[in-house]
């Protein structure tokens, strides 16, 4: 990144794509603001950041609009996609139902309208358009239709009720939550346990990561199945499900996060003759922290998955993933998505709260 | 019960070939530290074996591991018509289709400010949530067969592919583009001789971690509903029977052919990243 005083060469970066920046305190001889140059969008964020955190706290606000504004753009897009995409998936359906009720379609054959393809039925049929938006049970709903069913799930039903998504969402989350808990209390203790004996790390860190590489989630089914056979069942399959899906991960990225200090920092310890428990909670845990919250949020987003898949194979009668399993035996399409987007916002907000929790630790530490 | 008490030596002596092998001049070899997780597994197979029988533990909570070898071999037909139905025409065939549109998305990402800014926190978000709800829905859409499996996995490794690959496109310089500046080369050049190359850590380390997904998806795509064969398909049925050994059959074909499948990406990233100081070390 070239620094520049020369006014012309400074042009010739600009129509290069490069952009100036200004660094309000420079510590050059005569005090003048430093002018560097940097290349496009990416690097302007990386290097801008230093000196906004000198000017004051409230330069990042301003961009938020660059920020928002694309990602808007981008959401709006796919809602437009998926309302133009509604058309063609759900025309044969509409058509059909419009026949029962009276009305004249062309071609007023079902067999023939079978065969065609959805583009001319739509061509020779606009005015069942706007039908295809409103269907009882569509292929595939449009969003209104599925904002609106989580909104009456959520808010309109009471919490208790079997039909309220909040429930079910409950059900799911305590599972997640708990095989959370164990998992990553499992995984941190037989880290630990990696890094401090030899013996452990060479036998059980080989098969920790290749059991990254296999689809443990096949055992699922299993699990629900031998836990009920000795009396379990409930909560605690589920969350079994969940505890080990999150254990692995945690194990993987708590070990190496153990493991990241320098031996320059290492060695320092040694000098203070600092005994390993000390080491472990000055040095090595802090520096894990970063490792480990990143495991987390994979773990936690794994464990959600497991929750849910524990749902699948017994028939379970409450949490999303029944209400998943029960949409796809009823064909309640509507159903579906709105677990489905239930599933969604909680996956969300629970790496969100993660990311909270994350910065407020660095933050403590004077890292962020 | 002779058998369970038997498990306890077999677990020392495991124990302690490994600490003196931890703690030997040789553990640093090549072949030790080999040694040393394939006795810790040898070690767990047969404590399960000798307290299973010992114990007698039923068949339906869990089979010795010789009674699932007995399975695996006397049924590999069926296991293969299931792999053949799973991995290579579900879960591969997803794969491919998957990581390949990630791939082109990420170049047209990349080449556009406008929608790297837009679509990358959006996939940032959909890489996050639990994709494989999406399952019942669209096995409703392409019907029992692989071809629905085929379309979760899509789903499922779109958007780890594409944030890794947007990444990896990022990774150059400014110096290293100024460089290709100053060579007078067009964006395409640029594009295939310098940038493309430095993506190709995590190009690969997204197919990497696309490779379980992908198992992932094709299995539990089949507990949605599929034909009568398929890994997932009799791993649900199998259990409903109480036939424990056949799952553990089934898990023992995902797993092998899950990390082969990992094996196999391993193998090419060396190939392709040679000069990447990850491979060279």
């Amino acid at each position: 990144m070239p620094q520049c005083a020369n006014a012309s060469v400074c042009r010739f970066y600009m129509c290069k794509g490069f952009r100036e920046l200004k660094w309000p305190d420079g510590d050059n001889e005569e005090w003048l603001s430093n002018l560097r140059m940097v290349w496009g969008a990416r690097q302007m964020t990386d290097t801008a950041t230093p000196p906004m955190g000198r000017t004051g706290g409230w330069a990042w606000l301003r961009m938020i609009p660059a920020m928002v504004l694309p990602v808007l753009v981008t959401v709006l897009t796919i809602v437009v996609i998926w309302y133009a995409a509604c058309i063609p998936m759900n025309i044969k359906g509409v058509l059909t139902e419009i026949q029962r009720a009276g009305a004249v379609v062309t071609p007023g054959d079902a067999a023939e309208r079978r065969d065609a393809s959805a583009f001319g039925l739509l061509v020779r049929n606009t005015f069942a358009i706007p039908a295809t938006w409103g269907q009882d049970r569509p292929r595939l709903p449009a969003p209104h239709q599925v904002v609106h069913e989580l909104w009456n799930t959520t808010v309109d039903k009471k919490i208790t009720s079997k039909r309220s998504l909040v429930y079910h969402s409950w059900i799911t989350l305590s599972a997640t939550l708990l095989g959370f808990a164990i998992g990553t209390g499992l995984g941190i203790l037989l880290a630990i346990g990696i890094v401090h004996s030899r013996v452990m790390d060479m036998s059980v860190m080989p098969w920790a990561i290749v059991s990254q590489t296999i689809p443990i989630i096949a055992l699922a089914p299993m699990i629900i199945v031998v836990l009920y056979s000795v009396g379990l069942q409930g909560i605690v399959p589920k969350a079994v499900i969940s505890a080990y899906l999150s254990f692995f991960p945690v194990v993987v990225g708590m070990a190496k996060g153990l493991r990241s200090p320098d031996s320059i920092q290492l060695d320092l310890m040694r000098t203070y003759n600092a005994p390993a428990s000390q080491v472990f909670w000055k040095l090595r845990l802090p520096a894990s922290l970063s490792y480990l919250f990143a495991s987390l949020k994979v773990g936690i987003a794994a464990s959600l998955v497991g929750a849910i898949v524990g749902e699948l194979p017994t028939g379970a009668v409450a949490g999303l993933g029944a209400r998943l399993l029960a949409g796809s035996y009823y064909g309640q399409t509507v159903q579906i998505w709105s677990a489905l987007f239930a599933a969604a916002i909680l996956a969300a907000c629970l790496v969100g709260l993660l990311g909270l929790i994350e910065r407020g630790f660095l933050k403590r530490m004077g890292l962020a | 019960m002779i058998l369970a008490v038997a498990a306890l030596p077999v677990w020392a002596l495991g124990w302690w070939l490994n600490i003196r092998l931890a703690n030997s001049t040789a553990a640093k070899t090549q072949w030790c530290g080999l040694a040393v997780p394939i006795i810790f597994g040898t070690t767990l197979l047969l404590m399960w074996e000798l307290l299973v029988r010992g114990l007698e533990i039923p068949l339906v909570i869990l089979p010795a591991p010789s009674l699932i070898a007995v399975r695996f071999g006397t049924s590999l037909p069926i296991l293969w018509q299931d792999f053949l139905q799973t991995f290579l025409r579900g879960a591969l065939s997803g794969y491919v289709i998957g990581c390949g549109t990630a791939f082109l998305t990420a170049i047209l990402i990349d080449h556009n400010d406008f929608l790297r800014r837009g679509l990358l926190p959006v996939g940032n978000f959909m890489a996050a949530l639990p994709i494989v709800g999406t399952a019942p829905i669209l096995v409703m859409w392409f019907g029992f067969n692989w071809e629905s499996k085929a379309a979760v996995v899509v789903v499922m490794v779109f958007f780890p592919m594409l944030i890794n690959t947007v990444a990896g496109l990022g990774e150059t310089s400014a110096m290293q583009r100024d460089l290709m500046q100053t060579y007078a080369a067009s964006y395409w050049q640029g594009f295939v001789k310098l940038r493309l190359p430095a993506a190709m850590p995590f190009f690969f380390n997204g197919l990497k971690i696309c490779t379980t997904l992908s198992l992932i998806g094709a299995i539990i795509a089949e507990f949605f509903g599929s034909p009568t064969v398929g890994m997932g398909f009799r791993i649900s049925t199998s259990v409903g029977q109480l036939a424990l050994d056949m799952v553990w059959a089934e898990i023992v074909v995902a797993a092998f052919a899950g990390s082969a499948f990992y094996g196999l990406v391993v193998l090419l990233e060396r190939q392709v990243t040679f000069w990447h100081p990850s491979q060279r070390g």
